[in-house]
């Protein structure tokens, strides 16, 4: 199945902001995480999305899913 | 020597130096500046007229050591909403305020003399009234440029520009920050009230002031250790916004759904990377600006910056989310130079960057210009609106006139007051500080979009309308106690996610005066402001038919979700059932 990735902030750097991937049916989000190497020691995951909308990283994607991850951000 | 009150009547170009009274001595920035409005002026005065005053107070904690403390408050009754107001900003009047002893400075009255501008110089023993014809029709930087040659630099400097003499409900009071630019008392047309009293500039002094005195030194800067830690190891206030700046926004409410775009008729921006956080940050640092600035000093988030054009000429700094999302997803400029460009113009005239970006933006509806027409823009302001003509009065007269002059029926205002960068449909506890804050519509008041979009203290689905009325409320609650510290807004979001926060910012408050306040206190210090606050604005005829949203909001569904504003009147109003 085919996933959009998005990545906002420092989540781009190295890295890229907007990546179209095969992956296989049944991942949840949180593999892409873990392929991408974020985690909790260095700028933990702050927003999760899919869709538009907040999720868990547990959330079983599914063919054409649009994943937006974002670090802590805050402004206003 | 006590803190004391600096009154003057511009009336009889008089003023008097006063004791605190004891009910006052407990209050800084936003609770004795509503506190003051609320016993002194009457709330169904007219906002131009003679019995309308401008309260300016600094923060409980302005003036000391203490990391963020640099916010200095401005109440008066508002000639754009007809409400109550307080509007703070940083810059370096609340720590000069503070030193001088100034607890705050009451203007009252109007000058019976016709055309003329004065500029007040405040010292720690008198008032000056001087005249200043050579100012009139200047704009911000020529007055700042001319106060700081002739005090030596030694000077807060508060000024307007031409909008705010021409009382324009557009315009803001604008405050030297440490670097020499501007920051803005932004909201509320309070501009237009300083030119109702004939004041084109305040000057503060800024050498025989003495610092503040602490109670208890040790504890203070104990706690203040603690404070700052918490605002450097927060993600947000430590990395963040230092990094990208508040603009970090435009991407996170895009890809929410949330970010009002074409009049509120879209909550997503087909050219938000143009314009977002991450390209601006490219910007800088290609172009040799800086990413990090702080609006006053002791500031350790830096969320400001200086931001070069291509050819690494100074454009602008204090770049923030909102004028940008105004300016780019509200009235559809694409290129982030032209909007810095028309930012950097509307700090120099002196305009509410919110105010005056929403009512641009509306003019495209108006059929006044092109969406997305950044020439034009800036040619309404610098040429009409600047100039006094009719179109650029229209213009300088705010969303919710234009909207009433054009028969528009999509009007983005709540007391008349322009939304600013959150869609309330989409962010529905922000919806709720919109509709039920004492300011109009305000997205400081209480900050929804934290918990909302941001996870920052917990997550209450955006989409969905439990839980957001108590969610507004509590943030409301907090942000009025906040903004009485002198402390930046910012601080909320360590003090949402990390214990230490709250506990060192009220031991900072009790070791400076030597009390003992609790979390309570603090609590019941916000619920007695906005009581206050509100009690002001139902003697000025509010009811809460005005706690609402646009209409048009009701029954538009706004795209890609589809949602509109569904709370019904009685749970709005539930907001105000606290104790």
């Amino acid at each position: 199945m085919i996933i959009t990735v998005k990545l906002f902030a420092q989540y781009r750097e190295g890295r890229f902001k907007i990546e179209q991937k095969e992956y296989k049916e049944g991942i949840t989000a949180q593999f892409i995480l873990d392929e991408l190497g974020i985690s909790e020691d260095h700028l933990p995951l702050g927003v999760l999305m899919v869709n538009s909308r907040h999720q868990h990283p547990d959330i079983v994607l599914k063919d054409g899913d649009i994943l937006a991850l974002f670090p802590k951000v805050g402004g206003g | 020597m006590a803190d004391m009150i600096y009154r003057v009547d511009m009336s009889n170009l008089t003023y008097s130096i006063e004791e605190v009274p004891n009910e006052w001595k407990g209050l800084g920035g936003r609770g004795l500046t509503s506190t003051i409005v609320a016993a002194e002026v009457d709330p169904e005065c007219h906002p131009l007229g003679p019995n309308n005053k401008m309260v300016f107070a600094p923060g409980l904690l302005s003036g000391t050591s203490a990391s963020n403390s640099g916010r200095n408050s401005l109440g008066a009754k508002s000639p754009l909403t007809g409400t109550i107001k307080e509007s703070n900003v940083g810059g370096t009047s609340a720590g000069i305020f503070a030193k001088l002893g100034v607890k705050a400075l009451i203007i009252e009255g109007i000058p019976k003399k016709d055309n003329t501008f004065y500029q007040l110089h405040v010292t720690k023993e008198k008032v000056e009234f001087i005249e200043v014809p050579e100012l009139v029709g200047k704009d911000n930087y020529f007055v700042l440029d001319a106060m700081l040659a002739k005090y030596d630099k030694k000077v807060a400097v508060m000024s307007i520009g031409r909008p705010g003499e021409m009382k324009m409900v557009t315009s803001n009071i604008s405050v030297k920050d440490p670097k020499g630019k501007l920051r803005s008392h932004g909201r509320g047309g309070l501009g237009a009230v300083m030119g109702s009293k004939m004041i084109k500039c305040i000057t503060v002094d800024a050498e025989s002031y003495k610092e503040v005195t602490i109670a208890d030194p040790e504890k203070f800067k104990e706690a203040s250790k603690i404070f700052t830690k918490a605002l450097q190891n927060n993600p947000i206030s430590g990395e963040g916004l230092p990094a990208f700046g508040t603009n970090v926004l435009v991407n996170i409410l895009n890809e929410s759904g949330g970010l009002p775009t074409r009049n509120f008729r879209e909550g997503t921006f087909e050219f938000a990377e143009n314009i977002c956080g991450e390209t601006m940050a490219e910007n800088i640092k290609e172009r040799d600006g800086n990413t990090t600035h702080g609006c006053h000093a002791g500031c350790v988030i830096q969320c400001s910056q200086v931001y070069n054009d291509k050819e690494g000429k100074y454009l602008t700094s204090g770049f923030e989310y909102e004028t940008i999302w105004a300016l780019g997803a509200h009235l559809g400029i694409k290129d982030l130079d032209q909007i810095a460009k028309i930012d950097a113009l509307m700090d120099d005239l002196g305009l509410d960057s919110i105010e005056t970006g929403v009512t641009l933006g509306l003019a495209v509806d108006a059929g006044i210009l092109e969406f997305g027409d950044g020439e034009k823009a800036y040619s309404l302001l610098a040429d009409e609106l600047a100039n006094g003509t009719p179109l650029g009065r229209i213009i300088g007269s705010g969303t919710g006139n234009l909207g009433k002059l054009y028969g528009l029926v999509r009007v983005p205002v709540v007391k008349n007051q322009a939304i600013p960068a959150y869609e309330p449909r989409a962010v529905k506890g922000q919806g709720i500080t919109y509709a039920t804050t004492t300011m109009g519509a305000d997205h400081t008041a209480g900050y929804a979009v934290a918990t909302n979009i941001l996870n920052s203290g917990g997550y209450v689905d955006p989409l969905r309308k439990e839980g957001q009325v108590e969610l507004s409320r509590n943030l409301q609650i907090a942000s009025a106690a906040v903004d009485s510290t002198g402390m930046c807004i910012f601080v909320a979001f360590p003090a949402l996610d990390d214990p230490t926060c709250l506990p060192a910012l009220i031991d900072m408050i009790n070791a400076r005066f030597g009390i003992e306040l609790t979390g309570d206190d603090v609590t019941n210090l916000g619920k007695n402001i906005l009581k206050t606050e509100r009690a002001f604005n139902i003697k000025a005829g509010f009811t809460s038919a005005d706690d609402r949203l646009p209409e048009f909001m009701k029954y538009e569904a706004l795209p890609p979700h589809n949602v509109t504003w569904d709370f019904t009147n009685e749970e709005i109003d539930a907001f105000w059932d606290f104790d």
